[in-house]
């Protein structure tokens, strides 16, 4: 049994955690071959060398996938999958936007957000936001599969694996590239950070959100945001948390402001421990939080980033 | 320009989800079903590109069991001028995969020849995130995913898409297929004299035999569990509290 897992590479950079993660997922599924392609990706690719478990990495080098886009990407993938027999890769917004179109091609399901590997072909994975989790056997003669990256502990690194470089496609012409809006941050990663803070609509504006960023900071932490302040303009989107948007399970989640809507909680539930700051004593979160601070988020969040 | 919007009857978000005690699957006898969010999203757009004259046409395609009917006719009475029903399934429990959603659609597509379609990032019953891509795939379109903005201009479409690290802006070719986020517009309600009116409107039925497609399941669920139950955990009466308590776990 073989895998081709797509690494995560954007601009050059490999993105360790998330990549490290599903390699450790699709482990007890074969040999795994990662590719990394990209404009540049000979860096990303003697890192990815050093996972361990990773058999061989293949660099896909040219402008043609110096963006993501779709089209191009899973036009290579198609073209190197025919010796293997499970196509990966973590689930992020690229790997999500790719692999269906693979799968398509290739005559077969996507098995969207794996959190659990049974066995070659059997998974599982959340559906309903979280509220369920479904067990699922594939038919198919090959699986492609996204990996929720939440769910699995890194690979260490410390091998290092044969780097080959492949031949790449032709540009199928669909789309084109026009220009990324990316916040710089010294901030840790919101997928891979071991602590997290979030705001919710009870932050009330996009000025007050710094108390937020105070504590993050303070913390060393992340930060995150409910649909409901990023949709109010408080937060950008990618710091979105839950059903649609990231989801995270740090070793520290707090929540404030935030009611813990299902929609937010499939989104960070998985953290191991819960602190919720909400004035309203009956607000769901608090059914998920192992520690509670009932109150006003204006008096308790500079006192809390005053005494940590 | 046609603009084709597959739109999918799913659980409505408000709804408790309940989980069977036997692992067959989660409950949705009796329980209210709604238009997949993101769908009303994407009508909503397509009236939007109709209002500004870029289209003249709304077609409103669901496909599953007959009672997606009544789906059709709230994006009837949104705006679309009319509805296609590819009846698939006979029970509220069997879920048509991406997969074989995504071939149907592609056979109406043929017949319809629509300039775009406008879908949903993601259903909310099954999470897969996948039609948009596939039914991309199998038409050899261009794709824009995640879109918050969406601009027509000719012969492409720019679209601004939510991803990971923020923002990307894209050009596709037409036609294309465009999924919707949360952010691109906010939908409106229909009105109770539209409500009327969608009854009067065109709904085409056919089933998915009619088209030649096979929508057995790739994927078989063996079972359906809860997840892992949370405990609340205790309310602390102040932030000394609250730090002492994260001290002595090792947190902070
Ligand atoms: C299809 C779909 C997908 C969705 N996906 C997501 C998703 O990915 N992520 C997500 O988060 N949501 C998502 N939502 C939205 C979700 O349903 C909720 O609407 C949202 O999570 C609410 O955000 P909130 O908790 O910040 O706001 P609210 O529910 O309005 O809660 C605000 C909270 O702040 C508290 N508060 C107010 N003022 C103060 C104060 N001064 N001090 C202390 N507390 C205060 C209030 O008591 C309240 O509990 C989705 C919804 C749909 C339909
Ligand atoms: N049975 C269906 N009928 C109509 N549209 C569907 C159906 N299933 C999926 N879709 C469309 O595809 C989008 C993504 O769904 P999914 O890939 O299942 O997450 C939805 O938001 C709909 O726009």
């Amino acid at each position: 049994m073989a895998v081709l897992m797509l690494a995560e590479v954007t601009d050059g950079a490999l993105a360790m955690d998330a990549t490290a993660k599903a390699v450790a997922a699709a482990k007890p599924l074969g040999d795994i071959t990662l590719l990394c392609c990209g404009e540049t990706a000979k860096d990303a690719a003697a890192q990815a060398a050093t996972i361990d478990g990773v058999a061989k990495v293949l660099v896909a080098e040219d402008a043609l996938y110096g963006h993501r886009l779709a089209e191009p990407t899973a036009a290579l993938l198609v073209s190197l999958a025919g010796d293997y027999d499970h196509i990966a890769a973590p689930a992020t917004t690229d790997a999500k936007n790719i692999l269906p179109r693979v799968a398509a091609l290739l005559d077969v399901m996507v098995i969207s957000d794996v959190s659990g590997v049974i066995d070659a072909d059997t998974f599982e994975r959340p559906v309903y936001a979280g509220n369920a989790v479904q067990t699922v056997k594939s038919k198919d003669a090959k699986k492609v599969l996204t990996i929720r990256t939440s769910s699995f502990d890194a690979a260490a690194t410390g091998g290092q694996a044969p780097v080959e470089d492949v031949a790449t496609g032709e540009d199928p012409g669909l789309s084109s590239w026009v220009e990324d809006k990316v916040a710089e941050s010294d901030r840790p990663d919101l997928t891979s950070a071991s602590i997290v803070v979030s705001g919710g609509r009870g932050i009330g504006s996009e000025e007050n959100f710094q108390l937020i960023e105070k504590l993050a900071d303070k913390l060393g932490a992340a930060v995150g945001a409910s649909r409901a302040a990023v949709d109010s303009g408080y937060a950008p989107n990618d710091w979105q948390v839950g059903q649609t948007g990231k989801v995270v399970a740090p070793d520290l989640y707090i929540a404030v402001g935030i009611s813990g809507a299902i929609q937010h909680l499939a989104g960070m539930k998985d953290s191991k421990v819960i602190v919720a700051i909400n004035k309203d004593e009956e607000a769901p979160i608090f059914q998920v939080a192992d520690l509670g601070l009932v109150g006003d988020l204006f008096e308790l969040l500079p006192d809390l980033t005053e005494k940590l | 320009m046609k603009i084709l919007v597959p739109v999918k009857r799913v659980i409505d978000y408000n709804v408790k989800v309940r989980v069977k005690s036997d692992g067959s699957g989660v409950d949705l006898a009796n329980v209210k079903m709604s238009m997949n969010p993101f769908d009303e999203i994407a009508v909503e757009e397509a009236i939007r590109l109709k209002e500004k004259g870029t289209a003249d046409e709304v077609i409103a395609v669901s496909i599953g069991v007959k009672q997606a009917q009544e789906t059709l006719r709230t994006a009837l009475a949104m705006g679309a001028d009319r509805a296609i029903l590819v009846v698939a399934a006979d029970d509220v429990h069997q879920d048509i995969e991406p997969l074989a959603v995504a071939k149907i659609l592609k056979a109406v597509i043929d017949e319809e020849q629509p300039g775009l379609v406008l879908c949903g990032k993601q259903a909310i019953d099954n999470d897969m995130n996948a039609t948009g891509q596939m039914l991309a795939a199998l038409l050899g379109w261009s794709q824009a995913t995640f879109a918050s903005k969406l601009e027509i201009e000719g012969e492409a479409a720019k679209v601004t898409r939510e991803v990971d690290g923020g923002l990307q802006t894209i050009e596709v070719k037409m036609p294309a297929i465009v999924s919707v986020d949360l952010r691109l517009n906010e939908p409106r309600y229909a009105s109770l004299p539209n409500i009327m009116k969608a009854k009067k409107k065109p709904l085409d039925e056919k089933t998915a035999a009619d088209v030649g497609v096979d929508v057995a399941p790739r994927l078989e669920v063996v079972k359906t569990t809860e997840p892992a139950e949370r405990q609340a955990g205790q309310i602390v009466g102040s932030v000394d509290e609250l730090v002492t308590q994260l001290k002595e776990k090792g947190l902070v």
